[in-house]
């Protein structure tokens, strides 16, 4: 099959190039841009004549649409249309469907879906004329509120291996515990909005979306048209975090409304409506249970979740996903079990699985630590398998033991006291913590375009989105490296469902995929290069625009005879995929603080340690483990959706309610990025690294806690009302 | 809807009008009027810190005000703090300390810390201030008064990182 990847590539040609950019921390080419409030986002496009719509929400969870009283509203100023069409989504779509999700909100399946658009000249009179628009209802009752007594079924064939029940009873240590954590928004800054404009049949559409190959086929069967009609401009993201791999109401009630209206028009999302309709990770309850020998090495491993979303989504929630493969334990007992109830859909937020599985994981690890009596760093050491549990394939790399032991060296992780309760400084209790991490790596089908033009300067081009990942950045590296172009002749272009389908924004694989396939299309480049230099391009020196090799050398520009050289690349998973276990890891060390009296818990210091592979660039890398650690505060500490279990109403639709951590709840963060190539995750030799920093934080600071006051969190977020009544006597 | 009388102010130095619809918020009419759409909408209820613009030197939500309210007010957005190839001190420093990912916080972040260093040079004080006389400058105070700016992305640690350096270069 072309472009598939299925055997390591060992080259390590990036090592070899000679243009010294791939890696170093350059700044990001849009720098200048947003930096000054010049790049443009989804709702800033003008096109002549646009008018503005506004979603009207439910205030029923479920039930039927009696009247739309549109009359009175379609009188008021300014006001163009009401829509209900039935192509209208009533769910957005998960990532990567490809097709649309649920349509026809008429059905009313949870509280704060969509029903209505209206639409009108100016954003102020579709505002009052959505406030104003009263609807009727037909109202189910009984209606499943609760995870915890809706009836649930295993997600998926659970894994059971040996016997667990039996290696727990034999264990000379074990832990079983339960733990929650709460659900979570993505709540990325820029909300959901589109601006949609016909031409005819053809339909424009100005997005904030991730994965834009997708998105388009997404939307065209949400409208009944042909991909070939659909145009999505995305050039700039105001984050995304899961929230727009998938398209949503926006969208398709934009573009329903401008064909009507024959006029372009305008959807954005208030923000409320971003936390009541658009995607929330669900809540989980897990039960962990390990199993060990006198030595602490794992005999048994459990780890049971149930988690839930809307009847009929396939999505829920992989909490075990890096259970399956990061620690011994020959009796594993591993599932996720799902519940129907009427909440806003569930689907992926940033490390969908990882970072609520790794959380629980990790908490249980260190309280079996303390029960074998070792060093939670060395238990994890000793449980590191040969060979991924189950399935018998080696690790691509791994890079976990280094990272805890590195992680050591530099927080001074020797000076923890082992027993809790030690440090009291004033009215705080003081602590330390460590969780490994882990996220699974997966390369997914990317092309790009690369054009070497006659004067030697380079285009690189796919419909691959940035969404604060620095793709702009890394893509350009990867070019200008490859084909010995300094950086300032770079140009990168993205975010255009009119250029080659990238892998788009998600799961981490954006930057390995989408960089891999430009890292071909430079291949095929480079080839053709070498034959007109009359040289083997394994034999190839491209640096500052001169083509050489042994005796033979000559300017790039010259070999090019005043013509541009254009390639695409692509690249598919193939074997490496199933051959090899492949992950990205790193540890968390973490130091807290945990008030006396008041049970609040603030965070000191933080350092991550990561291996993903390749770094393409330092400094975006390492922004992107900063934001993960940032989102793995929120989860342990703050973050947490709420729903009135009477009526399903998301009682902290927003963001005073619901608790982003802010600058003065993160400190100074520390990031080491370790040295690594994995052969077998992508011809870069790079893993992914968007998600990292979050899959194991909490642990580490739930581990910091107990460490700090003697009481493990068994509920996340450890908001104080958590901890209070366990604290122990503060005066003494 | 439009109204009398007309509210006369400058934006960017720039003598503007407004007789529009008095429901508009500044911060929509500097979007969707004047195109300065560096000025970002992220909650649009004062929670996000996105539209931060500088009115009279002091930093506001310009989603919690109205146009019509901004009669004889001298407005400064990102687009007045600097260009692409003309940059601030403070942009720069966000460029090189990478304090944005995603970019749609960070022209709030940038117009915010623009003002707070002027507040903090005026010995204001704030709530982790000790001495409320004498104003110690620290990352504490520079976290607590940027508090008001979210950052998704988590550029946190950068943005500090970037802020410092600037308050290090001007003693
Ligand atoms: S948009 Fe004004 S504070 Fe969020
Ligand atoms: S840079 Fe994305 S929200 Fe701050």
């Amino acid at each position: 099959m072309f472009g598939t990847f299925d055997s390591p590539d060992q080259r390590n040609l990036l090592d070899r190039t000679g243009q010294g950019i791939i890696g170093k921390g350059l700044d990001r080419p849009e720098a200048g841009l947003k930096v000054t409030g010049r790049a443009t986002y989804a709702a800033e496009y003008r096109p002549e004549n646009c008018a503005d719509g506004v979603l009207v929400t439910a205030t029923v969870a479920q039930g039927k649409i009696l009247q739309i009283e549109s009359e009175k509203i379609e009188a008021l100023p300014g006001v163009l249309g009401i829509f209900t069409d039935k192509l209208m989504l009533r769910r957005p779509a998960q990532g990567t469907a490809g097709r649309a999700p649920a349509q026809d909100p008429r059905q009313i399946e949870y509280h704060g879906q969509p029903l209505a658009l209206v639409v009108a000249e100016t954003f102020e009179q579709a505002m009052h004329a959505a406030k104003a628009l009263c609807i009727t209802y037909e109202r189910h009752h009984d209606v499943p509120y609760d995870p915890e007594t809706a009836p649930s079924e295993p997600a998926e064939k659970p894994i059971i291996l040996g016997d667990l029940d039996e290696a727990m009873a034999n264990a000379a240590h074990k832990v079983d515990a339960t733990y929650e954590t709460a659900g979570h928004a993505s709540a990325a800054m820029e909300p959901h909005a589109s601006i949609a404009s016909w031409q005819g049949d053809d339909l424009t559409i100005w997005g904030s979306f991730q994965m834009i190959s997708h998105n388009v086929k997404e939307l065209a069967d949400a409208l009944r048209i042909a991909p070939k009609r659909v145009r999505i401009l995305s050039p700039y993201v105001g984050g995304g975090f899961g929230s727009k791999l998938g398209i949503s109401h926006d969208a398709v009630a934009a573009a329903l409304a401008a064909k009507a209206l024959g006029r372009p028009v305008r959807v954005v999302l208030t923000r409320q409506q971003v936390f009541t309709t658009i995607m929330r990770r669900s809540e989980t309850r897990q039960r962990l249970r390990l199993a060990a020998d006198g030595d602490g090495r794992l005999t048994g491993l459990g780890h049971e979740a149930w988690v839930s979303n809307l009847p009929q989504e396939s999505f829920a929630e992989p909490v075990t996903q890096a259970t399956q493969f990061l620690y011994g334990g020959e009796n594993r007992k591993l599932c996720v079990n799902i519940a129907r109830i009427s909440r806003l859909t569930a689907g992926s937020v940033r490390a969908p699985g990882e970072a609520v599985g790794m959380q629980a994981l990790e908490a249980a690890m260190d309280e079996l630590a303390e029960r074998a009596g070792l060093d939670p760093i060395e238990l994890r050491k000793r449980n590191l398998p040969s060979s991924e549990p189950g399935k018998d394939r080696p690790y691509s790399s791994r890079m976990l033991a280094e990272a805890l032991d590195q992680g050591a060296a530099a927080f001074g992780w020797h000076e923890r006291q082992p027993k809790p309760c030690m440090t009291r400084e004033g009215e705080w209790w003081i602590g330390l913590g460590v969780a490994s991490a882990a996220r699974v790596n997966m390369l997914m089908p990317a092309a790009a375009r690369v054009r070497l033009e006659p004067d030697g300067s380079l285009l690189v081009q796919s419909d691959q989105t940035d969404i604060g990942t620095g793709s702009y950045a890394i893509l350009g590296q990867i070019a200008g490296e490859m084909l010995g172009v300094p950086i300032e002749r770079v140009r990168v272009e993205l975010g255009d469902s009119e250029l080659p389908s990238g892998a788009g924004s998600g799961g981490s694989f954006g930057a390995s995929s989408t960089g891999s396939a430009v890292f071909r299309a430079c291949e095929a480049i480079r080839d053709r290069l070498a034959h007109r230099l009359g040289a083997r391009s394994d034999r190839l020196d491209l640096r500052n625009g001169i083509a050489s090799s042994g005796e033979r050398s000559a300017p790039v520009a010259e070999l090019l005879r005043g013509y541009a050289l254009e390639e695409i690349g692509r690249i598919k998973p193939g074997k490496t995929q199933i051959d090899y276990a492949q992950a990205s890891y790193g540890a968390f060390f973490c130091e807290v603080a945990v008030n006396a009296f008041t049970a609040e818990t603030r965070i000191r210091r933080l350092l991550g340690v990561f291996g993903f592979g390749r770094v393409l660039n330092q400094k975006t890398a390492r922004s992107q483990c900063l934001g993960g650690m940032v989102w793995g505060i929120g989860s342990a500490l703050s973050e947490e959706l709420s729903f009135d279990l009477r009526d399903g109403r998301l009682m902290n639709h927003d963001l005073e309610q619901y608790h982003l951590p802010v600058h003065a709840d993160i400190p100074d963060l520390d990031v080491i990025l370790l040295e690594e190539r994995d052969t077998a995750a992508s011809p870069l030799q790079a893993k992914g690294v968007g998600e990292l920093g979050i899959c194991g934080t909490a642990g580490a600071i739930a581990n910091a806690v107990y460490n700090a006051c003697g009481v493990r969190a068994y509920s996340f977020p450890i908001t104080p009302d958590r901890l209070i009544d366990r604290l122990p006597e503060p005066l003494t | 809807m439009s109204c009398n009388p007309p509210a006369k102010f400058t934006v960017n130095g720039m003598a503007r009008t407004y007789t529009g619809d008095p429901r508009r918020s500044l911060l929509d009419f500097l979007r969707d009027d004047l195109g300065l759409c560096g000025t970002k909408k992220g909650c649009d209820h004062g929670q996000c810190g996105a539209c931060t613009v500088i009115v009279d030197g002091r930093r506001i939500n310009s989603c919690l005000t109205l146009a019509i309210m901004q009669h004889g007010s001298e407005i400064t957005t990102i687009e007045g703090l600097g260009e692409p190839d003309h940059l601030s001190a403070l942009q720069r420093a966000f460029i090189k300390h990478d304090g944005f990912q995603c970019g749609y916080c960070t022209p709030g972040q940038i117009c915010s810390a623009t003002a707070m260093l002027e507040e903090l040079a005026q010995g204001w004080p704030s709530h982790v201030s000790a001495d409320l006389q004498h104003i110690k400058l620290s990352d504490d105070e520079l976290r607590e008064r940027m508090s008001g700016n979210l950052c998704r992305c988590g550029a946190y640690s950068n943005i500090i990182a970037a802020i410092r350096e600037i308050t290090e270069a001007t003693p």
